[in-house]
């Protein structure tokens, strides 16, 4: 069977002479308004794919590659239709523009999240890739006047079996420049596939492991200045006053301005411009700052969560049935506001020039970032060019609806007459106390169970800061007061259950928040995950089959746990420790961005109370795994990323002021602290879903039950203290 | 003027004594390849060798690192194909890459001084070196694939 794919219609193709005689492919958009301009200048970047004379073939990536492997899997499903040589390929990071290189499930957005880079690339960049095979086999064929389905491809290499042939890429790139565009192209069957579910190594790696790979932190441009902001010490805070002239006098620096988020001092390299904000005086305005503490906001959810919020969902009547229910149980659950903390602290350059303004940065929300850099330097969005560097990370923190650090940069270089080109840096301080945050929680579940220990009633309240609220997207992702990442994975909880509710409230705090890797399963998936796991065992019920008897018509939740049992051996006894030890096993699976997880953690409690995670056994599927050792570093990374949410991750604020400010008191996890992962992908034929995100969710809630199992303590709140376990 | 001894070249450089190495390498030097994390020695992306020790460089001064051979990942070996380079590679160990330069810096003094270290080694060696990406599996991994091929090679 093979997939016939029209590109005709919505996307059409043409190609053009580059650089050299070599191939140039662009998919764009009917009306793309420059299509004229693009075919006599084709040596702009702003195609998918692109092949030199020189045999080299360049995939052009529209996604920001921040670890997650996007550059390999886009060149991976490119090379596969190609059918180059995987030692040929290398990637580049697109331009914004939203036309060509928009998001395919976000509509006319270009940028990188919600685990969707391949899910919304996987039939778009085939395509690419098999449109260019396509034109450079019609070359051949016309070269060698043969028939073009005489020609075979591969290794990037087109050969004619009876005359023996055969050409390079490289070769035959300038005359397929010349020649039409197919309108249809046929992608391979996948029993054909020679990439795509093999694991060919990233092509990041070698830059990566000998300094030469660049991030933003690492450009330098002619004449460039550095700049640090002094931030507010409590959010809503603005500058009174301040005295910028002992920093002046810091030897190196150039300018104190102050902008609408602080006050920047600005010199030729980091630390003298670091020495310079050390030594600036800066009087606060803080009469409308908020001055609340952790305490206080929790005490304030609490307190809300004693009313009705609005219904996320409303299956049958869950009051009621609470009413009848033979038992009851209830769990109340904090979550703190956590920092993203990406290894690369945020910082970006930017350059005005006559007519425009360049940007380099670990680019994640393209469209965004034009839109809102052009209002402030009074350009149009595309005078603003953005140059996608390598992310050290960002767990979403680059993708910011208001673009807050860029807007920083926008408004120093303003301020000094755009005379330099500037790179801000935030400092590791700064990174984690001026925002912004996966939002804290408070969660209320309450249950009823029948006398065969059924659960009849199951009722969710959520009160949290709605990310979605006063940004571009509340209207599209804010449906009548609910915000959807506030209850994700709450409101779609898959346990057939007869009598569900699921209310919201969404107070408004100045606290700024926003997406964090894996978003509203960071809390969803472990109060849900904990309470079904305290429902089975007030049932009687073992874990595992209990959830299997409520999973009947969730067949890949169900896939994924029964793998992750199997895995872990959930059905023999877990060895036991060494004396004054005990240990336990605790499972949860999750649902997050349509990919499916199940974790079991095993973990070793002492008497103290502190506490091992010794192993964690993960399933994962998401449809057609295009490179699974990239699937099994996100399930590693994810695993970590999550634990070092339940063991560590906490920002707290007193009287409005952010308690931690670095390594040492906002401590990620370590080394010696990382479990052994086992990662098992079910084999699948459907669409590939993101693999970015969905690790986290489950693995702390899957070590919560396993320190129930080990000590008989349930944890309510993350992080875990060893205090909440001790002497059970 | 300092004189500094980075990769086996000389350099003289007029940045104040106090002055973290860490901004000399990146900013003066434009060695970029040594990350800045956090500045207060809480997370290893800035991990350089000083006489073939592992130090800190955001918070070892200029003058402290002056007359000493220091290393940079740069300078680690000279085709990016020391022993502990190859087994990242080997192994995929990167994820967002902004801490390797300092994981590789570190697991290579961890190999030069002990070629074949135990878990335990690794832990001590190691958990100073933050990783946001949390790819230890495979650093604790590669350290072991790279110190068998070592003494293969011996």
């Amino acid at each position: 069977m093979e997939t016939k794919v029209n590109a005709g219609r919505r996307d059409f193709l043409r190609a053009g002479a580059a650089v050299g005689g070599g191939l140039l492919i662009e998919m764009v958009l009917p009306g793309a308004g420059r299509l004229a301009e693009a075919a006599a200048a084709p040596f702009e970047p702003n195609a998918f794919v692109r092949i030199g004379a020189d045999n080299t073939v360049t995939v052009i990536a529209k996604h920001l590659e921040m670890g997650q492997g996007t550059y390999t899997g886009l060149a991976t499903l490119v090379a596969e239709e190609l059918d180059a040589a995987w030692s040929q390929v290398r990637v580049e990071g697109a331009p914004a523009d939203a036309k060509r290189y928009n998001n395919l499930l976000w509509g006319p957005t270009q940028g990188t999240g919600g685990s969707t880079a391949i899910a919304n690339s996987f039939e778009q960049m085939r395509k690419a890739g098999a449109t260019a095979r396509a034109m450079l086999v019609a070359a051949a064929a016309g070269q060698w006047k043969v028939k073009p389905e005489s020609l075979s491809v591969a290794e990037g290499m087109v050969r004619h079996k009876a005359s023996g042939r055969k050409a390079t890429f490289g070769v035959l790139a300038a005359k397929a420049a010349r020649l039409p565009v197919p309108a249809d192209v046929t992608l391979k069957d996948p029993k054909d596939f020679v990439y795509i579910g093999k694991s060919f190594p990233r092509k990041d790696s070698r830059a990566k492991v000998n300094g030469t790979a660049i991030f933003t932190q690492d450009v330098k441009l002619p004449g460039m200045l550095t700049a640090v902001v002094a931030h507010p010490p409590r959010f809503g805070a603005r500058v009174k006053s301040f005295d910028g002239a002992a920093a002046k006098r810091v030897k190196g620096v150039t300018d104190v301005v102050e902008i609408p988020f602080g006050v920047a001092v600005l010199a030729g390299d980091f630390w003298s411009a670091k020495r310079g904000r050390d030594a600036l005086t800066v009087e606060w305005e803080e009469s409308t700052a908020f001055k609340l503490g952790t305490d206080e906001i929790v005490a304030q959810f609490r307190d809300l969560a004693k009313t009705p919020g609005l219904f996320a969902r409303k299956d049958g009547d869950a009051d009621k049935a609470l009413e009848g229910a033979a038992r009851k149980l209830e769990a109340e659950f904090v979550f703190p506001y956590l920092a993203h903390a990406a290894m690369e602290p945020l910082n970006c350059v930017i350059r005005l020039s006559a007519g425009g303004c360049e940007v380099w940065n670990g680019e994640q929300f393209q469209t965004v970032d034009q839109a809102n850099l052009a209002r402030v330097l009074g350009l149009k969005p595309e005078q603003v060019k953005l140059n996608m560097l390598f992310a050290g990370g960002s767990f979403g923190r680059r993708a910011n609806p208001q673009s807050d650090y860029l807007m920083e940069a926008a408004h120093i270089v303003k301020a000094i007459g755009g005379r330099a080109p500037v790179k801000l840096v935030w400092t590791r301080e700064d990174d984690m106390q001026a925002g912004y945050y996966r939002p804290l929680f408070h969660h209320t579940l309450r249950a009823g169970l029948d006398e065969k220990g059924n659960i009849l009633a199951w009722h969710h309240r959520l009160v949290g800061q709605s990310i979605m609220a006063g940004t571009p997207f509340e209207s599209g992702l804010v449906k009548d007061g609910i915000d959807f990442t506030s209850v994700e994975g709450a409101a779609n909880l898959p346990y057939a259950i007869p009598n569900l509710t699921v209310d919201l409230h969404s107070p408004r705090l100045p606290v700024p928040v926003q997406w964090w890797r894996s978003v509203g399963s960071t809390h969803t998936a472990f109060s849900t995950e904990t309470f079904l796991d305290e429902l089975a065992h007030g049932a009687g019920r073992e874990p595992v089959e209990f959830r299997r008897g409520l999973l009947a018509k969730h067949p890949r939740h169900l896939g994924v746990l029964e793998l992750a049992a199997a895995m872990a051996n959930w059905d023999k006894p877990l060895p036991a420790g060494k004396a004054g030890e005990r240990r336990g096993r605790g499972i949860a699976v999750h649902e997050s961005f349509h990919s499916f997880v199940a974790e079991v953690a095993e973990v070793t409690v002492r008497e103290d109370g502190s506490f091992s995670v010794d192993r964690v056994v993960c399933a994962v599927d998401c449809g057609i795994a295009v490179n699974p050792d990239i699937i099994r570093a996100q399930m590693e990374g994810g695993i970590g990323f999550g634990l070092a949410a339940a063991l560590h991750g906490e920002i707290t604020l007193k009287e409005g002021r952010v308690e931690q400010s670095n390594f040492h008191d906002y401590p990620i996890l370590r080394l010696n602290e990382m479990p052994r992962v086992e990662v098992h992908i079910v084999p699948s034929a459907a669409a590939p879903t993101g693999v970015g995100e969905p690790g986290v969710p489950p693995v702390a809630p899957a070590v919560a039950n396993a320190l129930f199992a080990a000590t008989g303590k349930r944890v309510r709140r993350l992080p875990i203290r060893a205090g909440d376990l001790k002497g059970a | 003027m300092i004189t500094l001894k980075v990769n086996g070249k000389s350099y003289r450089v007029k940045d104040d004594p106090d002055t973290p190495l860490l901004w000399v390498l990146r900013d003066t030097l434009g060695l970029t390849g040594t990350k800045y994390g956090c500045g207060i020695s809480a997370c290893g992306a800035c991990t350089v060798h000083l006489d073939g020790e592992a130090v800190r460089s955001c918070v070892t001064t200029v003058s402290q690192a002056a007359g000493k051979r220091i290393t940079t990942i740069e300078g680690l070996s000279r085709n990016g194909d020391h022993a502990v380079q190859k087994a990242w590679i080997e192994l995929e160990v990167a994820q967002c890459g902004y801490c390797q330069s300092g994981q590789i810096m570190a697991a290579a003094a961890l190999l030069a001084a002990k070629h074949n270290p135990t878990d335990a080694d690794i832990d001590a060696a190691m958990s100073g070196n933050l990783c946001r990406c949390a790819t230890y599996q495979r650093v604790r991994d590669a350290i072991k694939a790279a110190a068998r091929t070592r003494r293969k090679e011996a």
